[in-house]
């Protein structure tokens, strides 16, 4: 939409073509290397940006999670764990490759059904997806380098995977790469909103020639991904998504041989001092909590400022703020894009509700918003304190909590001051705070000077409520290993 | 002569922070100002240059770019011919269409303004670079004169350097009090003022936080416009060191509610580098900046691309160099 302040350079609409995506009416699930018809009920999933239905989907039940993982345990036993790392490597070098090829359209698909902005599936989400598969096709021969310790490396098995809806692509290439690389075979279930790219990936896996069962999607919602998790044949869970969804796994993997993995929400804080570099903090700020709508779990979605440039750093922030462009996120140009379902825009309405109701002060950003579609505008909320909801809760939108500090101590104080610790910012010209903040920050992730920077060689993963296990990096590979975390 | 851009009016306050009173005074203030990260920053301002400018509003965006252009020549080669060429093309860009704007300014050596204004008649601004341009290496007597004998040749807009030596070195009063007396320099004897632009040379200040501190010096010294480069220094005109200069004027605005302008120059040769540049002024100074009163790119080649680019939208095809005057 239009920038707020009549401004005489209008950009000119500049919308990605669709025709590069070849949607089918209806989908089924791919088993055994091949797409096959499921047995539960069917479901649609929409774009969240004009609630246009796009394809229908069939939830898989019981019996086609069952043959899923019995698809992944045979290619597990005879073809995948047998065969040397220097060929696993060599498939998922294929898939990196062909996902850099067809980025464009995995990019749109990725858009349409999740309502993200095209330029962050085209410039984030695609390109660290090949990234994550080119990194783990490199680890593929060297696994014994991985564990230092463990003796010969063995492969876990049959790992079941449950992913989120805000980054559809980029977490399945967390969850598969990892997996594929040490000899593991996956069922892989995509959110029951945005199963649409993961679809796509399979066809990427009959592209590659890929071992039929090595990869296997199921698509469906929560009774799915219960049946998948608590499957007797599965060795392995990994999930992300919310901490209560993740704590029902966890009780339905407690008492058997399953390794787990979660990676659950955050509270992340942003704290920025009084010698920050001002203007990057601020881009930081508003990357961390709209980049993506604020659907990301590492969101900075408490921005703890020091009371000497609070007022500054808002105005700033304000302004900033004027410039996002909300609309169509197939548009080049949109830097916000679709909330992803109604159930998560109800979620965020109730929660910045709540934060008016309980005294803190509202402002959104002036953008006029789509009649159709799920939207939200980019909202910031300042004089809050500790006990609001809106610093309490993952709020999982696009919705900042401003809070003050007056020392490093109290800044340190309340950023660990919650239930979660995935990750965390800090804003500041000298490197002595900088670190010395750091190193008290109880989260997974702490960014210094920038914000919401991904690579495959790092790990990632939280504390607390924010899960626990490691995503990205030789740790990554740990999670898969047999020996590696025990 | 064309009307001044308001804040060439003479009685602008200078230092109006009232932080120039000493050198240590204006130390503090200038150090006090927040840092630049420079990964932010590059950061920030390669985003920014993924935006996608088509069709009407890139249109928009090639003519205020024409309107913008200070045509420059610079060469110890110029002629009074060379500059009468520059002078037509800046009238008339494009001479097959009448809807082509001219351009903002040429900008030319003291020595050339004479001719430069014959070529023009006043339709559009002369520029001259001056005080010992491009190096600045000279005594301040020989600078002021070669302002004044500039202006007394009818130039309207005046391009001094700063003494990048002097600012490196940490004498920012020095180069603030430069500044100044150039400034009064560009009296004329019936009380109005030739226009300054403040070269910074941002090639020669290296760091964003020298480049952010300049501008602010230059401004508090009462500069109409702070421009990049000589374009004898490489790197000249970037997109992240343009954006540093349009955070300081947006700020400057905040503190003083004086506006300056911003002048990025040399390096930017094509429509789609200036596109970005418009880019970075209408989301970071703000559209108040989309004029060619507080916005000018200094380039020479960049105007043919700019006449290229124009065809190219209303015809549908390219033209190819032949198409579009040499000068």
């Amino acid at each position: 939409m239009s920038t707020p302040d009549a401004s005489p350079f209008e950009y000119a609409p500049a919308p990605e073509s669709r025709a590069v995506v070849s949607l089918r009416p209806s989908y089924g699930l791919f088993v055994g290397g091949e797409f096959v018809e499921g047995r539960g009920e069917p479901f649609k999933t929409v774009s969240p940006a004009t609630e246009e239905v796009l394809a229908e989907l069939v939830e898989a039940n019981g019996a086609d999670v069952d043959d899923a993982v019995a698809a992944a345990r045979k290619a597990h036993t005879r073809t995948w764990s047998r065969m040397s790392g220097a060929e696993r490597g060599k498939y998922l070098f294929r898939i990196a490759r062909i996902i850099q090829e067809r980025s464009r359209e995995i990019a749109v698909l990725e858009t349409l059904d999740n309502g993200k902005p095209i330029k962050e599936s085209r410039d984030v989400d695609v390109p660290t997806a090949a990234a994550h598969f080119f990194y783990y096709a490199g680890w593929a021969d060297k696994l014994e380098y991985a564990v230092p310790g463990a003796g010969t490396p063995r492969s876990l098995g049959v790992a079941g995977q449950v992913i989120p809806w805000n980054f559809p692509f980029l977490m399945l290439a967390w969850k598969i790469a990892p997996a594929l690389a040490a000899g593991n075979t996956v069922v892989l279930k995509p959110a029951e909103t945005t199963p649409l790219s993961a679809l796509l990936f399979a066809e990427i896996c009959q592209q590659a020639d890929l071992p039929p069962g090595v990869v296997n999607i199921v698509t469906g919602a929560g009774a799915t991904g219960r049946a998948l998790v608590s499957h007797d044949d599965v060795d392995k869970v990994a999930f992300t998504g919310s901490t209560d969804v993740g704590r029902a796994i966890a009780r339905a993997v407690a008492g058997t041989d399953k390794r787990l993995t979660l990676e659950l929400g955050g509270k992340a804080a942003n704290i920025v001092y009084d010698d920050a570099p001002l203007d990057q903090a601020v881009e930081g700020v508003v990357n961390g909590i709209f980049f993506n709508q604020g659907h990301v779990c590492c969101a900075g979605s408490r921005l703890l400022v020091q009371e000497s440039v609070a007022e500054e750093v808002l105005d700033r922030l304000k302004r900033r703020m004027t410039t996002l462009r909300l609309g169509d996120p197939l548009d080049k140009n949109t830097d916000v894009g679709a909330i992803n379902s109604s159930a998560q825009l109800a979620r965020i309405r109730e929660l910045a509700d709540a934060g008016e109701a309980e005294g803190a002060e509202r402002w959104s950003a002036p953008c006029e918003l789509p009649e159709k579609g799920f939207w939200f505008a980019p909202t910031v909320f300042t004089g809050v304190s500790q006990a609001h909801r809106i610093a309490r809760e993952e709020i999982f939108g696009p919705v900042l909590s401003v809070l003050t500090f007056r020392t490093p101590a109290e800044a340190v104080e309340k950023a660990n001051n919650t239930p979660y610790g995935l990750s965390a910012g800090v804003w500041s010209d000298k490197g002595s705070r900088a670190l010395w903040t750091a190193q008290r920050l109880r989260a997974g992730v702490v960014w210094t000077n920038t914000f919401n920077k991904f690579d495959p060689a790092s790990p990632f993963g939280g504390y607390k409520e924010s899960g626990y296990g490691r995503e990205g990096g030789r740790h990554g590979l740990e999670a898969y290993l047999k020996g590696a975390d025990q | 002569m064309l009307a001044m851009p308001t804040t060439s009016s003479p009685d602008r306050v200078a230092d109006p922070l009232s932080v120039t009173g000493s050198e240590a005074e204006l130390r503090r203030f200038l150090h006090g100002l927040p840092g630049v990260d420079q990964v932010g920053a590059e950061q920030r301002a390669a985003g920014l240059a993924t935006r996608s400018i088509k069709t009407t509003a890139k249109a928009y965006a090639i003519d205020l770019a024409i309107r913008m252009v200070d045509l420059t020549t610079l060469e110890g080669a110029d002629t009074p011919g060379k500059v009468r060429a520059l002078g037509s093309k800046a009238l008339r860009p494009d001479p097959t269409d009448p809807t082509c704007p001219p351009v903002a300014a040429v900008c030319v050596y003291p020595d050339m303004v004479p001719h430069a204004v014959a070529a023009t008649g006043g339709r559009v601004h002369v520029a001259s670079v001056a005080t010992a341009f491009p190096s600045g290496r000279s005594s301040r007597a020989i600078k002021l004169e070669d302002t004044r004998d500039a202006v007394a040749a009818g130039a309207d807009e005046i391009d001094m350097v700063i003494d990048r030596g002097a600012f490196l070195t940490g004498r920012y009063r020095e180069v603030h009090d430069e500044i100044v007396a150039v400034r009064e320099a560009c009296a004329r004897a019936d009380g109005s003022r030739a226009h300054l632009k403040v070269i910074l040379e941002t090639g020669e200040l290296h760091t964003y936080d020298n480049v952010r501190r300049a501008s602010w010096l230059a401004m508090l010294a009462g500069a109409d416009f702070i421009k990049t480069s000589t374009g004898k220094v490489q790197p000249a005109a970037t997109v992240p060191v343009t954006m540093v200069m349009l955070e300081a004027v947006r700020d400057f605005r905040a503190a003083t509610g004086q506006m300056v302008g911003v002048k990025p120059a040399g390096g930017i040769r094509t429509t789609k580098d200036a596109v970005k540049h418009l880019v970075v002024v209408n989301e970071v100074a703000g559209p108040d900046w989309l004029d060619p009163d507080w916005f000018r790119f200094g380039a020479s080649s960049l105007l043919n691309d700019l006449l290229l680019q124009r065809h190219k939208m209303t015809t549908g095809h390219y033209s190819g160099p032949d198409y579009v005057t040499l000068d």
